[in-house]
């Protein structure tokens, strides 16, 4: 499938999928190494943190979309370079206005109730479910004028404006497909259904003992013959850090994921000559951290500041030393793996010299003992390598005579402070989906100040960055769309608007004897109707 | 009947008990910071200001706390804990399912380290000074010193991963379906470790206590009177001197058995093992009120059972205690 120079999902491409080329990519890639896909076996999996429940949509927190994209599918999944690949649709296309998009549906899919799947599910799972309860859906499905079903198996979308980024959305983790005849009319989130799920997917929900592993067996009237391949998956609710890498180590799972394995526990998987470590699989999600900095605090709205924190960063030592290896030092705001990055952008290397002559310029003198000015930090509280990351911004802030106050918290209380703007300096990371416009435009434009977590919290403004944002979003072609990112990306890095640290990636640590794990950008959030133990 | 009269002024004191325990409870959760919604927003990876204030609205939480209070109050009067904000099911049955794991684990460590731990105790007190007193004594030491999630991971590096005796995580099998007593020896294999890392510290504790206490005992007259009356040494040792010896290990079972219920957080963290411990443990970095609180609830009426229990004990041990 052929991907224009520029990133462009261009109309060829649309046009171009079909059930039977994901399917033969995979088993050609298969033989490729000599191995024919065998039915048969469990695939037992760690999952961290226990989920609350398995429907997406009513729960977006990742382990729920980990574990639910077995049960559930979307439209479409997408490749490592981010292009769209049949899964619930066998095709689609888009209209030369650049209004509609007509997506064609597999035949002969049933959810695991037995009741064939249609395009009025489509249209409910699109215009109500994710509509209603999910803010991300929300922001892009409220463009959506118009949602037709010609016949029930095909369904039209047409958009109040052209809309590049809309076919990024349709993955099981943003808009799975729920059963309409369940669902209608009901309340969402309390429905019964929510404690036993039924989709589409190539694996249907048997038993979950809280706290100790959710069941999942192959689901027969599967639409694809022959798949999936595994009987069962497994899922392992293991709370400990400590007790995940033995249970990895002892062959008690198969594969961990995600945040499974702390990244320092990492190395010592390298040498078992039985596993296999991946970092692909994450392009569609493509994580950036930074350092996020709350310019309503003085001296953090000064530009200059900000630079000087960012040249005192050895992002460098930072992957090696903290993560292993286990990800990308980030050159932008926006990550390398997502559309319209400028690969031209750079920050300013590593200089605590240099750092600490543009604070005596900008007149922060130091006091006797060698500060400047004192911050807090509220350290991310997702576990022991966020920890080691704030003492390691200690002592660096330290060399540029910053002190810095650790505060630590929990996860509720992080949330809750960042909301509120309680905060001086913390760590933020956050999926950039695949195309600026999804992913990066929310932490930076003015109108996205909100005291809610996961917006412009910082509070960073800049008219010339709004302008730029807008014209990302609202340009009909990638040409257009390229030109505006650069300028956003080019205005940002000028005003050092967030600290940007770290593209992450998350390990998928896996017995060599599972196979195709991580075929799609998606990772481990595909729905593994094709994956064998071999 | 002047033991039913003890009792009956016993089981007033404990609804006085439970009732405070259940506002004072609700208003220390209710001010950590955090809720739900932002638990649940912060999670998600993206929120809007709609996001928020449905989850507030539907948890109830939009409503001021007196009313919440008043709702939640008056819904444990009647038996009802309410419902999981997360997991959306009825908080008693999420405890139930996991009670019985827990009690398995606690029970198992309990009698382990009561057995143990006096047997311990017992033989160093008879040889005291000996060189079997020191190696007990500084055993009971290292146990008791000894942090109890260290414990656990070195149990596990030693009979998991080098011997690969016991399994390491979980309570039982999973996928191969087991019944009857295949399914018991399972579960029981999966307990040794937990159970042994749940019971060392305390065994440690009961040791030393029988030790000393039965050495106190020792020295007393009446021993030395039955002594001189012919009475056989292990009559002695069970009548005379374990009998007043028991009397502060009962007091210190009192204490554990309380404990062992919110002290198998760790054990169960470090194990896999899906009680409740660790329901209360998710729930509370989840903000799931309802379901913390009804941990909450559920684990102070057992310790306020388990001092009941302690109570009429001394009286069946020591007659001198019994209401005249």
């Amino acid at each position: 499938m052929p991907i224009s120079g520029d990133h462009a999902l261009s109309r060829r491409a649309l046009l171009a999928g079909t059930a039977a080329s994901g399917v033969l990519m995979t088993l050609a890639e298969a033989r490729a190494q000599g191995i024919t896909p065998k039915s048969g076996g469990t695939l037992t999996s760690l999952l961290t943190p226990e989920p609350a429940i398995l429907v997406p949509g009513v729960n977006n927190q990742a382990p729920t979309l980990i574990a639910s994209s077995k049960i559930f599918q979307g439209l479409l999944d997408y490749s490592m370079a981010l292009e769209p690949r049949p899964v619930l649709a066998k095709s689609w296309s888009l209209s030369d206005d650049k209004l509609s998009y007509t997506f064609k549906l597999q035949e002969g899919v049933t959810f695991h109730d037995g009741k064939p799947f249609t395009a009025d599910d489509v249209i409910f799972s699109i215009m109500k479910f994710h509509f209603d309860l999910a803010p991300r859906a929300r922001s892009v499905f409220q463009k959506i004028k118009q949602a037709t079903a010609p016949d029930p198996l095909t369904v039209v979308f047409t958009l109040d404006s052209p809309f590049e980024p809309f076919l990024l959305m349709f993955h099981a983790t943003a808009a799975a497909i729920m059963p309409k005849h369940l669902y209608e009319g009901t309340d969402f989130r309390n429905n019964p259904n929510n404690q036993k799920p039924i989709g589409t997917g190539p694996f249907q929900f048997v038993e979950w003992q809280r706290g100790g592993f959710i069941r999942l067996k192959k689901y027969d009237g599967y639409w694809k013959k022959g798949q999936p391949y595994l009987d069962e998956i497994v899922y392992r609710i293991v709370p400990d850090s400590q007790s995940r890498a033995l249970a990895m180590e002892t062959g008690q799972v198969l594969m961990s994921g995600a945040s499974d394995i702390e990244p320092f526990d990492v190395p010592r998987f390298q040498q078992k000559p039985n596993l296999e470590i991946e970092t692909k699989g994450w392009e569609c999600f493509a994580p950036l951290m930074w350092i996020e900095l709350n310019h309503r605090v003085k001296p953090l709205g000064d530009v200059k500041v900000r630079k000087a924190i960012s040249m005192a960063i050895d992002r460098d030592f930072i992957l090696r030393r903290l993560w292993f290896g286990v990800g990308k030092v980030a050159t932008s705001p926006i990550a390398s793996t997502t559309l319209f990055y400028d690969p031209a952008s750079k920050l300013a290397a590593h200089d605590v010299r240099a750092a600490n002559i543009l604070l005596d310029e900008a007149g922060y003198k130091a006091d006797s003992s060698g500060v400047r000015f004192k911050l807090r930090h509220l350290t991310l509280p997702y576990g022991e390598i966020w920890a080691r990351l704030a003492e390691y911004l200690r002592a660096t802030f330290k060399q540029i005579g910053i002190e810095l106050t650790l505060e630590s918290t929990d996860t509720g209380g992080w949330a809750s402070r960042v909301s509120a703007w309680d905060y001086d300096t913390t760590i933020n990371f956050l999926y950039q989906f695949g195309d600026p416009t999804l992913g990066v435009e929310r932490t930076y434009v003015s109108t996205n100040i909100q005291k809610v977590v996961f917006t412009n919290t910082g509070g960073y403004t800049n008219p010339e960055v709004d302008k730029a944002f807008a014209a990302g979003r609202n340009g009909a072609t990638a040409a257009e769309r390229k030109t505006a990112f650069a300028t956003a990306q080019s205005l940002l890095i000028a005003d050092m608007a967030q600290i940007w640290i770290q593209e992450m990636s998350f390990p998928t640590i896996h017995d060599k004897k599972a196979r195709n794990l991580i075929q799609f950008g998606s990772g481990i959030h595909a729905c593994y109707d094709d994956v064998f133990l071999a | 009947m002047s033991i039913l009269r003890f009792l009956l002024a016993r089981m007033a004191k404990m609804v006085a008990v439970i009732a405070t325990i259940v506002v004072v409870n609700f208003l220390l959760i209710h001010a950590a910071p955090g809720d739900p919604a932002s638990v649940l927003a912060g999670q998600s990876g993206a929120a809007d200001a709609r996001f928020v204030e449905q989850l507030r609205h539907q948890f109830g939480l939009d409503q001021p706390l007196s009313t919440q209070l008043w709702l939640y109050v008056s819904s444990v009067a009647t038996g009802d804990l309410g419902i999981s904000h997360l997991q959306q099911r009825p908080v008693l049955d999420l405890i139930l399912e996991r009670l019985s794991a827990t009690l398995i684990l606690t029970l198992s460590a309990f009698a382990f380290s009561i057995a143990a731990g006096m047997a311990l105790g017992v033989a160093a007190a008879q040889r005291a000074g000996s060189w079997i007193d020191s190696a007990l004594t500084v055993l009971a030491l290292g146990f008791y010193c000894t942090p109890i999630f260290w414990v656990g991971l070195m149990l596990v590096l030693v009979f998991s991963v080098s011997l690969d005796w016991l399994p390491s995580f979980g309570m039982m099998t999973i996928g191969a379906p087991l019944h009857g007593l295949a399914r018991v020896q399972d579960i029981a294999a999966h307990l040794v470790l937990p159970a042994l890392t749940l019971g060392l510290f305390y065994m440690a504790v009961y040791a030393r206590m029988t030790r000393a206490s039965m050495l106190d005992s020792l020295g007393q007259d009446y021993v030395r009177t039955a002594r001189a009356k012919g009475v056989p040494e292990g009559r002695i040792l069970r009548r005379h001197i374990l009998r007043n010896a028991l009397l502060p290990i009962v007091t210190l079972a009192g204490v554990q058995a309380g404990q062992l219920i919110g002290g198998s957080v760790l054990v169960e963290t470090v194990f896999a093992w899906p009680g409740i411990g660790r329901l209360a443990f998710d729930a509370l970095l989840a903000r799931d009120y309802q379901v913390l609180l009804g941990v909450f609830l559920t684990t102070s009426i057992m310790v306020i059972l388990f001092n009941l229990a302690t109570d009429l004990l001394y009286l069946l041990i020591d007659p001198r205690m019994r209401p005249a």
